[in-house]
């Protein structure tokens, strides 16, 4: 018998975002990457083309991390010793993107400071033609701090600079905005403050299509849910037409995963986890699958099979024919 | 779709008798809409009203449940295509496959392996559904021999995998009186397998290459008399299950379409690349399957499946909780802190998280706030001075630490002076706002 598939009519679109800038617009990456600009919900190409695949960014940091798991330095080896390797590791490893996230301390335990953060940034883009992100360390004052020194020292790169919360995002948004990058917005999982947060920003003279939205997730089993629904209705009321949750969005299964009790800890676990290694890249590429499923325009990702095992699922979804 | 109380109205005998227990007919009509009644209260409703009620009652995805000894398994009847429209209903079942041309030892083996599978996930049970054997050898005892060492091994419900009726027959045979899934009927079989189906009270899983064909051999199936349906719609990679998913639960729910108003089952192990089998069992979960058959029993792999099921199936209303009690990080000693949240179990992961990761040993109190956060809890009034001090009391901390001292979260600062009534003896510590910042509090203040 004849079907009619029941087809969405969405008034709204999604913004599309291109991070990075070639040496002919301003900037020195050897290639750009373009996010967003879907008219339907993810890869429902029945409905509508999804004009930009989701970009995969591999999180490094600008010099050995304390606190990662063993199994995460195990597997990037000697490159995570500093950034330019690590960028370098990423990219062969599958990376569109490489988001550097700046430390609080350097090896030593004294501070950060803007002269130490543009060396990592400058040597980052100097050895890895990829757009970049740069995520302050996550402490207001210090974020500021580093990030204003950044954006300066690298204009025009169209460098995505994290992280904008509602407590802390007008210097951040001003040094973007002088200096030509872009900003990453972070609210709680909750629509009404994701769109606040863009208001606020986008009230700043800060054009939209340079937001990223960044409505954080929780991992499998620590809150995952909520994400996922948060992502859903953001999308959703951006297809029905409300301009301030337009945007690309941005999550960390990496980070969120990685710092689950299952991927940490090896030993003392029951056995019905299973094998550590095995579990823990479950935990973050089941986490990201779920996060594509609910809209997820970029993921963040930190080890480098889960990066394998992303693009060649982003790569089928993509290439999903039209069966309608 | 579902009739207003006033189109149910219309159907009744509006006279008025009350022998329903409701006062007038509307009031009854009322409550069918709302499903709080069952027609069959109405002693004088005409058959033909019965029947037009039926249909109209009839949920868009057709309840399907497998039986087995002392085991179910159900899906379908979901009512929306996002969770946080109401909530998804039925956690699709996970399954594993094994082959008849493995031998018993070996079935049995995998079989008892993944049956004993358990994992404690905030205090629940998370465990498999089930098994699904399929017929590779084309024997038929073979087939039956392998159906044979699955329920020695265990008793879950079963789904018997074979284009021939007449293989799938003797496996049937071996588990009379359960209500398996038989796999499968397509445009060649589909009259033996109604048959079989029918025979054994067996669902009947239903395998066409477009929705078109599904569609018109479920109905000629369902005209045969089988009713419990599930569907294959084939695509077996990410990119056309997530297609055909989508567009059957559409169908279903914005167009009432009953012909594919079944649940829908998938074989994620068909993608091929076993390290992709998680992922697409992933997807499956967040994008509508009913039946989710599995090749690689890894625990590795099960338990992050379960636990996703288990998150996404949660009622978005209702809020996943931890068992309130004392809750002991790092091998605690008299002498180590006292820390309070409540039992919402993702404050309660934040927090065990960071002083688990911190290294440092803790006693944490988790306060029964009713599955909130501590500031959503506090406004509610679900976590005040008085629940903390009883839940300090009814832990018998005092019995377990040597120094009377507990520390509140930040945002919870304003308790400090009642909780200090409350806890006479006690010293209150106001600890930090976030969990992240624990560590370092627990490290410089404490």
């Amino acid at each position: 018998m004849p079907i009619e598939i029941p087809m969405d009519k969405w008034p709204g679109a999604i913004r599309t975002i291109t991070l990075g800038a070639t040496a002919a617009e301003g900037g020195t990456r050897s290639r750009t990457i373009t996010v967003g600009g879907e008219k339907s919900l993810p890869f429902l190409h029945f409905e509508s083309e999804m004009p930009n695949p989701p970009a995969i960014a591999v999180e490094i940091k600008d010099r050995r991390p304390d606190d990662w798991s063993p199994l995460l330095l195990k597997a990037w080896g000697e490159a995570a010793e500093n950034p330019v390797s690590w960028a370098k590791a990423a990219e062969a490893a599958g990376a569109d993107l490489i988001q550097l996230s700046l430390s609080l301390t350097d090896a030593a335990g004294n501070p950060n400071t803007p002269q130490a953060a543009v060396a990592a940034v400058k040597a980052t883009l100097a050895a890895c033609g990829l757009p970049l992100l740069v995520f302050g360390p996550g402490q207001a004052e210090m974020d500021n701090e580093l990030l204003v020194a950044v954006a300066e020292a690298t204009k025009g790169e169209r460098l995505v600079l994290g992280l904008c919360e509602d407590k802390n995002y007008r210097t951040i948004v001003a040094t973007a905005m002088a200096n030509g990058h872009l900003v990453s917005a972070r609210t709680p999982m909750d629509v009404n403050l994701a769109k606040q947060l863009n208001i606020l920003i986008s009230d700043m003279g800060f054009p939209l299509d340079r937001i990223l939205m960044d409505p954080t997730t929780g991992a499998l089993g620590y809150g995952i849910e909520y994400g996922f629904s948060a992502m859903e209705r953001l999308r959703l009321a951006a297809l029905q037409g409300d301009s301030m949750t337009q945007l690309p969005m941005i999550v960390t299964p990496g980070f969120e995963a990685w710092k689950a009790k299952e991927s940490k800890v090896g030993e003392g676990v029951p056995e019905a986890w299973g094998d550590w290694l095995g579990r823990a890249i479950n935990w973050e590429t089941l986490t990201a699958t779920a996060l594509l499923e609910s809209g997820a325009d970029i993921l963040v990702l930190r080890h480098p099979e889960s990066v394998r095992r992303l693009n060649t699922v982003i790569a089928d979804l993509m290439a999903a024919p039209v069966t309608a | 779709m579902a009739l207003s109380g006033i189109q149910i109205y219309k159907l009744l005998p509006q006279t008025n008798c009350k022998d329903c227990g409701f006062p007038t007919c509307l009031a009854f009509a009322m409550k069918l809409a709302a499903k709080q009644v069952e027609l069959s209260a109405c002693p004088h409703v005409s058959e033909e009203s019965k029947a037009q009620l039926a249909e109209s009652a009839a949920p868009p995805i057709r309840l399907v449940v497998l039986k087995s000894d002392g085991y179910e398994v159900k899906a379908g009847n979901e009512v929306v295509l996002f969770r946080h429209e109401k909530t998804f209903y039925n956690k699709p079942g996970l399954f594993i496959r094994v082959h008849d041309s493995q031998t018993p030892e070996e079935i049995k083996a995998k079989v008892a392996h993944a049956d004993g599978f358990k994992v404690n996930y905030v205090g629940i049970d998370l465990v498999l559904d089930g098994f699904a054997v399929a017929s590779v050898s084309g024997d038929a005892a073979a087939f039956s021999a392998a159906v044979t060492a699955v329920r020695q091994a265990s008793h879950r419900p079963l789904i018997l995998m074979s284009r021939d009726p007449e293989i799938l027959a003797g496996g049937l045979q071996a588990v009379d009186g359960e209500s398996p899934l038989i796999y499968g009927a397509d445009a060649q079989n589909w009259e033996a397998m109604a048959d079989l189906a029918k025979k054994h009270h067996a669902a009947l899983a239903v395998i066409a290459s477009t929705l078109e064909d599904l569609a018109d051999l479920t109905e000629k199936i369902k005209s045969r008399g089988v009713e419990d349906l599930v569907l294959d719609p084939g695509g077996r990679t990410f990119g056309p299950a997530l297609t055909n998913s989508t567009q059957i639960r559409r169908l279903a729910l914005k167009k009432n379409f009953r012909p594919l108003g079944y649940p829908v089952i998938t074989f994620p192990g068909d993608v091929g690349d076993p390290t992709l089998e998680p992922m697409l069992a992933a997807q499956s979960i967040a994008k509508y399957a009913g039946f989710i058959v599995m090749d690689q029993f890894a625990p590795e792999a099960i338990y992050p499946l379960l636990v996703l099921r288990q998150n996404i199936y949660t009622d978005p209303q209702k809020p996943i909780q931890v068992q309130p009690g004392l809750y002991e990080i790092n091998n605690p000693k008299p002498e180590d802190p006292v820390l309070v949240t409540t039992n919402f179990s993702i404050t309660y992961f934040s927090v065990a998280n960071e002083v688990e990761g911190s290294g440092l040993p803790a006693w944490l109190v988790v306060t029964d706030a009713e599955g909130m956060s501590v500031l959503t809890a506090w406004a509610a009034g679900k976590f005040d001075a008085e629940r903390i001090a009883k839940a300090v009391k009814g832990f018998s901390v005092a019995d377990k630490v040597s120094r009377k001292r507990v520390v509140i979260p930040g945002h919870v600062a304003v308790l400090s002076g009642e909780l200090e009534e409350e806890l006479p003896g006690w010293e209150i510590r106001v600890g930090p706002r976030e969990a992240v910042d624990i560590p370092t509090f627990m490290k410089q203040a404490l």
